[in-house]
């Protein structure tokens, strides 16, 4: 059973143009104690699919079709605004890319990581004690002291760790990451993240983390999903897809990230093009306007092809780019 | 979602347009507007709507209820209400938009110099906005009318003396959040004078917010007009003003009534209209100001 | 390439002012760093959030008081210039910020806003309209982009537009803070391939401010590192890359995280925090952090020179003595 499990999610907005089709024909799984990545550049639908997964779309957007099972019983889709508050916390957690967003600026530490255990008949000792384990587990020095501290007394890494602590406090069954390491500095986005490894294990829950950055996705996940204008184009474990890209998106994304260029070079790679008008989506391909394989069958709509165990790329030419090597 | 929107192409069609047409979908805005425009349309064409002179005087044809002859009737001097109705709207009108006007631009710029001055200047125009502030209108009139004696220029003396300690502190407000901002270091690194900073970069910014809020003050300053030519203390007879008529009515009340109607009527559809009108306008341009 | 430098930054400090009334002291956000450009030429200033590079980046453009060293511009000394005298040298020196589209002015036209250097600079006998498109077509936009706002533009045109405005008064040197923030990783290439190309053509110098190594290895001829305020290596890019020589420089090019899963990480960790500046520490300032720290290094400052180290490191160096732990 995977722990969350989405099939034909198409999520619209209306705008006064007319509406936009923001998420289409969405479909993946995020199984149980696996850490999945989503990638994907701005405007590819990262946040509207975090938003529609927690029930948290603007008043102008709408599931239209399409299913989000969480846990195999609970129709995310279905649930009133209540069911969808008991379920987002303690068992669906948020880690954002700001981690002021979780802290509140005016308690302590301490305070905060008492007040999100509210549910449970614990005493307060337990709990702090409980505050006191979780902030070592994060690796946070002086675990104790911490607790009577305020946000603001913390660096940007630690903060995020706390974040992080509080987000994974009450044992979450998933755990969605939205760009969480973004803001932080190269050393410590590289601890941030063998951090959330070593939890993820530690608790044994799900993570869906959100990501442009490549390199992060392939040092953290297991799988991977790659998103390009509201679309999976690609979809496979951490291994297949950034060995064997199947989608032409997938792979110039890949070529791009400067971290994979170890010669020197004056010319970098780049993907030229804009996305296209979600209000007006051409009827073949997303990709095909910025897409260097052209052929026949791009004007037609694009059929998942499989290419092997669970990995799946939205192209009809992916048999084909999945067997070129990647350059660079 | 706002990052799919973000990257779609954009459209050609100006900014003014979208908000007008989003303004007409608004049923309460367009209510607004039909009262405004109805008043500004009877101010504007008074002397075509009726043959009266409001200030002409006729012993014979005194408190006179409406009539064929007149159609809201006359007052205590035998004038003609509706004359005296629509002309009393150009003194409204024109009181409001002259005082409103001077008092954006004082308080755009003395906003500017206390938001992107030295910090003991803006220190000090906070503390003289604030004694402005603190003093009641009523009170403010009396003294300046003591000094002035009652005429339309005090009243525009007194709504610009209310109005702008309040726009001068939403301008620095605005100012000093916006002159940190990166735009602003990028003009002073390419050179820029202090004063094209504050022309072209930062006013732009804080113009629009305020011009929308001093809509909405409109109707507190008709308010303050028709208060003050009530209490004697504005515009002077024999000129008409919504105020002054409501004060010859308020005599009679219970004989002729149609006269403080006629007076009243006028400020209530006038402000309803500018409230309206106002609000609709805020959260068609500027949604984050909502519940201002 | 002649061997004036255009830029010459000389032992340059840069002081705040902190605490209240009764106990004033001072933090130094730069502590004193040296280093030329010489024309055509690119630097970069590498270091991570807190480093000082945006502060040294803005006292070179007199955004910021120095308070003690010497910066001088095409020969002449520019660290003790009024505000009219300054502004003639910001005519030849320019400067891009982080966000593309924050630093773009919200209410103004992409054309009003490439062509104002020329009406701060006097535009006396140019067509606005026409150095607007001129300038548009040269960094890769088409012209009509002159009537859109900044709000209406992707991040990457939006660089571009800020890219056309910095080389507008043909700049002798133009210094570009994080010119790849917020960007997407495909048009990040785009962004430094154009500056690049314009530096090439127009033969301009550059500094280029950046968190990021690897922006930097394809860009810059030389590059510095900096950690709390001080430059603890400087040298040719290449070299670097190959042979890093601080630890910090080492820690920071082998916290890269690349996208291949199979990649065996001999990742160098860097222990705790970085200090704050109001408590700077003893000896060596990275000895806190430092996996191969020793005794030495706790209680002597190292001695100046192109790498801040006692024992820097040496290709195929040992692994870290210690174990590290977060």
């Amino acid at each position: 059973m995977s722990t969350l499990s989405i099939s034909g999610l198409n999520v619209f907005f209306s705008t006064e143009d007319g509406p936009l089709h923001a998420l289409k024909d969405v479909a993946f799984e995020v199984p149980e104690r696996k850490i999945v990545g989503i990638v994907g550049e701005s405007g590819c639908g990262k946040s509207t699919l975090i938003n529609a997964i927690l029930g948290l779309l603007a008043d102008n957007g709408e599931v239209r079709s399409g299913q989000i099972l969480f846990e195999g019983s609970h129709e995310l889709t279905q649930l009133s605004k209540v069911e969808m508050q008991n379920l987002r916390g303690p068992r669906i957690s948020t880690v954002f890319q700001d981690p002021m967003g979780a802290l509140n600026p005016v308690l302590s530490v301490g305070q905060q990581m008492v007040n999100i255990q509210y549910r449970d008949d614990a005493s307060k000792a337990q709990k702090a004690a409980r505050a006191v384990e979780m902030l070592q587990l994060v690796r946070i020095p002086d675990a104790e002291s911490a607790l009577g501290r305020y946000p603001h007394q913390f660096s940007g890494g630690m903060k995020q760790r706390i974040a992080i602590a509080m987000a994974l406090m009450m044992e979450p069954a998933l755990l969605i990451a939205d760009e969480p390491t973004t803001a932080l500095d190269a050393t410590l986005e590289v601890t941030t993240i063998e951090l959330l490894k070593d939890l993820q294990k530690k608790i044994g829950c799900s993570v869906m983390f959100i990501s442009h950055h490549l390199g992060v996705i392939a040092e953290l996940c297991d799988d991977v999903v790659v998103m390009y204008a509201g679309e999976v184009v690609e979809r496979g474990t951490v291994r297949d897809v950034f060995h064997a890209p199947g989608h032409p998106y997938t792979r110039r994304l890949l070529e791009c990230d400067p971290a994979r260029q170890t010669e020197r070079t004056r010319i970098l790679p780049t993907i030229p093009g804009e996305i296209p008008d979600l209000r007006a989506r051409p009827q073949g391909c997303v990709f095909a306007a910025r897409c260097l394989q052209q052929h026949l069958g791009c004007d037609q709509p694009q059929v998942e092809q499989n290419l092997g165990h669970d990995h799946a790329a939205r192209c009809n030419l992916a048999d084909e780019v999945s067997n070129q090597e990647v350059s660079a | 979602m706002s990052e799919a929107a973000s990257n779609a192409p954009v459209p050609q069609s100006s900014e003014w347009m979208r908000s007008l047409k989003r303004l007409l979908r608004e049923p309460l805005g367009v209510f607004g507007l039909a009262l405004v425009l109805l008043v500004i349309f009877g101010a504007v064409f008074a002397d075509f709507l009726t043959q009266w002179d409001p200030t002409r005087i006729n012993p014979r044809v005194r408190f006179e209820g409406p009539s064929g002859e007149h159609l809201l009737g006359t007052d205590q001097l035998g004038r003609d209400l509706l004359a005296r109705v629509l002309h009393g709207g150009r003194i409204a009108l024109y009181v409001a938009l002259v005082s409103t006007a001077i008092s954006l631009a004082v308080g755009i710029v003395l906003g500017l110099i206390a938001g992107y001055g030295p910090r003991w200047l803006d220190n000090l125009m906070i503390l003289v906005f604030d004694a402005m502030k603190s003093f009641p209108t009523v009170m403010l009139a009396l003294a300046l009318v003591t000094i002035t004696g009652p005429s339309l220029t005090a009243v525009i003396l007194v709504v610009i003396l209310v109005n702008v300690p309040g726009y001068a502190r939403i301008v620095r407000t605005q100012t000093i959040a916006i002159k940190t901002s990166e735009f602003v270091t990028a003009a002073q690194s390419a050179g820029a004078s202090t004063a094209r900073i504050l022309r072209v970069h930062i006013m732009p910014n804080v113009i629009g917010p305020l011009v929308i809020l001093a809509s909405m003050d409109i109707p507190v300053v008709i308010a303050i007009e028709a208060g003050m030519s009530f209490l004697g203390l504005g515009v002077r007879p024999p000129t008409p003003s919504w105020g002054s008529i409501l004060n010859d009515g308020f005599a009679q009340i219970r004989e002729t009534p149609w006269i403080a109607i006629a007076g009243g009527i006028p400020i209530i559809v006038t402000t309803l209209g500018f409230t309206f009108l106002g609000e609709t306008l805020r959260d068609v341009f500027d949604p984050r100001l909502k519940g201002r | 390439m002649t061997d004036a430098p255009i830029l010459s930054v000389d032992d340059v400090q840069v002081a705040f002012p902190v605490g209240g009334l009764m106990k004033r002291s001072a933090i130094l956000g730069v502590a004193g760093v040296s280093f030329s450009v010489r024309p055509g030429e690119t630097f970069a200033l590498v270091g991570e959030s807190g480093s000082g590079k945006t502060t040294l980046a803005r006292a070179i453009n007199g955004l910021q008081a120095i308070s003690r060293g010497t910066i001088t511009f095409d020969g002449d000394r520019i660290d003790n210039l009024n505000k009219a005298q300054m502004k003639a040298v910001r005519k030849r020196m320019s400067m891009m910020f982080q966000d593309p589209v924050g630093s773009l002015s919200p209410r103004m036209t992409v054309g009003d806003l490439v062509t104002e250097p020329f009406r701060i600079h006097g535009a006396e006998g140019r067509d606005l309209r026409a150095e607007a498109a001129r300038l548009l077509t040269l960094v890769g936009l088409p012209a009509d982009f002159a009537t859109r706002y900044p709000h209406q533009l992707s991040g990457g045109q939006a660089r571009r537009v800020g890219v056309a405005r910095a080389i507008a008064l043909d700049p002798a040197l133009i210094i570009a803070d994080e010119p790849t923030a917020g960007l997407d990783v495909s048009v990040q290439g785009e962004v430094l391939n154009l500056l690049n190309d314009l530096r090439e053509r127009l033969g301009l110098a550059m500094v280029i401010i950046t968190h990021n190594l690897h922006v930097v290895h394809h860009v810059a001829d030389r590059t510095a590192v900096m950690y709390l305020g001080r430059f603890v290596e400087i040298g040719e890019t290449e070299e670097m890359f190959a042979n890093p020589h601080h630890p910090y420089t080492a820690a920071l090019l082998s916290a890269n995280p690349e996208p291949d899963p199979d990649k065996v990480h001999d990742r160098i960790t860097l222990p705790a925090e970085v200090p704050s500046l109001l408590a700077r520490p003893e000896g060596c300032e990275f000895h806190t952090r430092c996996p191969w720290g020793k005794e030495k290094c706790r209680v002597e400052a190292p001695p100046p020179g192109d790498v801040a180290c006692h024992f820097p490191l040496e290709p195929g160096a040992d692994p870290p003595i210690t174990e590290p732990a977060l």
